[in-house]
């Protein structure tokens, strides 16, 4: 196992047990995900036949958490797609082509930058609208500057290494040069940075639907199970424990998997 | 030196200005006629005639955008609807909290995150490295809210020690206060703490590898010498930045801690304005904190040059 370091195979095995739970939360779920059981309402774990205890609507916990998967790999892998396509197309042209380009895109890149990450993301909700789709698109758009950031850089380092010189002379155009050796080359920095934002994408949805912007009840969010959740922080504690778990479960998959990748494919950024 | 300061003033200057811009553009996709929006269902028609007239919004897009640059720039942020008042006497007035909560949170984050940082990078490849890159990982992926929630279940519900929510009461003494900023200041905390434990275990392990520590090593000093006098001194460099960065985070971040424990800071007032659709007041308070964000990190830049010989050097002859 050369190419594999343990913490990629961690961070990669609760990342399957998630995309696992995600596609066969029918069959996973041990009720149905809406249902509500009413004589046993605020059931605390183990009661009553639920394994992780009921919601405030006598929903099951367990269930509701599997699905949640769902709604937070979705967000993830939509949101990134958004920053990583936008911010390495961005990234590309100012780093290659440089110049008046370069100026404009990066001083548009780095206002964007000056807005704390949450803070961003919080008022293109509040313009946007509450909803699953504006809050892929919302998170997915504040990744974009770092993207372009990140991937700028990344093409800087190699745009005058040898081999690209060599194509040039040899009169490649500019759009060979970009898909043949920039983008290859600049691969494994976009896998390490797409992985690290994914967890920063679970943990903004979570946030945006802990803040009722994200997504809306009845669908089961992580996000939105806290929002309910912190209302009975004395009653039913459990309510608030099991989502922040998953949560903070599959950040840590993703900020492991992110680690380990940087070590594997960019030795560079090591240590 | 003065040079240096004065470069990275005027280089703040096009960064504002894309700033502004940005919360101007971010407000024009309201949906729908924003003098409609922002002044509620019920209002008149007449009204929101003299309202479009009053902020320009039946010119064109340009004119409306200098007429905005105009008044933010005589620090007129507008008023807010539901509270009938200036949005920054507002600010002005909530700021105190939340400055208090992310200062005590970077306190934290300092206090606990360097040490663990430095130990973990002495102690390569042991357990301690192990155990603080784990709870590092730990800090950086757990949702911030969520540990709120936990602290206050713990420590204020289960062992009732600290009080869970609001502002403590000056006139019950001192402690009163203090206390009730414990538990919002940790769970703020968490985040950068992980953030800076990481940032200083790397750039420590970088300096201990460096030629300079090998040929104090060879010169026979003391350890604890090389450590306190060589080593950290440079590694601590680096993570001035980083502290800088994670300030504006923490005001950021505040949005959600004031909002677990109902602390009435900038977050609070944020969230409200959302709710009931104040947007003059999400505007405000979007321009400000990115405002405060921006000059907080030009304030860590000018330190960190004075700190760093190497930009000081530069900037010495001219």
């Amino acid at each position: 196992m050369k190419f594999l370091n343990k913490q990629v195979i961690f961070g990669l095995v609760i990342i399957c047990v998630n995309i696992f739970s995600a596609i066969f939360a029918p069959i996973i779920a041990t009720h149905p995900v809406d249902d509500m059981d009413f004589l046993n309402i605020f059931a605390k774990p183990n009661e009553g036949g639920h394994i992780l205890g009921t919601d405030d609507y006598g929903r099951d916990i367990f269930s509701r958490l599997v699905y949640g998967s769902r709604v937070s790999l979705m967000v993830g892998i939509v949101a990134v797609s958004i920053g990583a396509l936008i911010g390495t197309f961005l990234g590309v042209i100012s780093g290659y082509f440089g110049g008046f380009v370069d100026a404009l895109i990066m001083r548009f890149v780095d206002a964007l930058l000056s807005f704390p990450y949450v803070l961003l993301a919080i008022a293109m909700m509040a313009v946007l609208g509450a909803g699953l789709f504006n809050a892929m698109l919302a998170i997915g758009i504040v990744m974009v500057p770092s993207f372009a950031r990140v991937m700028r850089s990344a093409v800087m380092n190699i745009k005058n290494e040898e081999f690209v010189l060599a194509a040039r002379s040899m009169g490649a155009s500019d759009l060979w040069i970009i898909f043949q050796h920039i983008l290859p080359n600049i691969t494994p920095v976009l896998i390490v940075y797409a992985s690290l934002n994914f967890a920063g994408a679970v943990i903004s949805e979570a946030t945006l639907s802990f803040l009722g912007l994200g997504i809306q009840p009845p669908t089961p969010s992580w996000g939105s199970m806290l929002s309910e959740a912190k209302n009975y922080l004395q009653t039913a504690p459990h309510m608030a424990i099991f989502p922040g778990l998953a949560i903070l479960i599959t950040c840590l998959g993703f900020n492991i998997l992110g680690d380990g990748l940087r070590d594997l494919l960019d030795p560079r950024l090591k240590k | 030196m003065a040079k240096y300061i004065l470069k990275r003033f005027v280089q703040v200057i096009p960064t504002l200005f894309f700033v502004i811009l940005t919360v101007f553009l971010i407000m024009k996709l309201i949906p729908g006629d924003p003098a409609m929006v922002l002044l509620g269902p019920q209002a008149r028609a007449e009204d929101i005639v003299r309202f479009r007239q009053q902020l320009g919004l039946d010119k064109p897009i340009l004119v409306q955008f200098v007429i905005y640059l105009k008044r933010v720039l005589t620090g007129d942020l507008g008023r807010s609807l539901i509270y009938r008042q200036d949005v920054l006497t507002l600010i002005l007035e909530r700021l105190p909290t939340t400055v208090t909560l992310s200062l005590s949170a970077l306190f934290i984050a300092l206090v606990i995150g360097i040490p663990l940082g430095i130990v973990a990078a002495m102690k390569h490849n042991s357990f301690v490295d192990l155990l603080v890159t784990i709870l590092a990982l730990i800090g950086i992926s757990i949702p911030i809210f969520w540990f709120g929630m936990i602290l206050i279940i713990v420590f204020s519900l289960k062992l009732g020690w600290l009080p869970a929510v609001g502002l403590g009461d000056i006139s019950k003494g001192l402690w009163d206060v203090v206390s009730h900023f414990i538990l919002p200041s940790l769970a703020l905390g968490i985040l950068s703490t992980g953030t800076i434990a990481r940032f200083t275990r790397s750039s420590m392990l970088e300096v201990l590898n460096q030629d300079y520590i090998r040929t104090a090593y060879a010169k026979g000093l003391k350890k604890t010498l090389i450590l306190y006098r060589h080593a950290l001194k440079n590694a601590l460099i680096p993570v001035i930045t980083v502290i800088g960065l994670q300030l504006g985070n923490l005001l950021a971040g505040a949005v959600l801690t004031e909002t677990v424990f109902a602390l009435p800071g900038l977050g609070k007032l944020m969230v409200d304005g959302i709710f009931r659709r104040d947007y003059m007041l999400v505007q405000g308070e979007v321009l400000f904190t990115a405002i405060v964000y921006i000059f907080v990190n030009l304030m860590v830049d000018i330190i960190y040059a004075f700190i760093n010989p190497k930009i000081r050097q530069l900037y010495r002859s001219v």
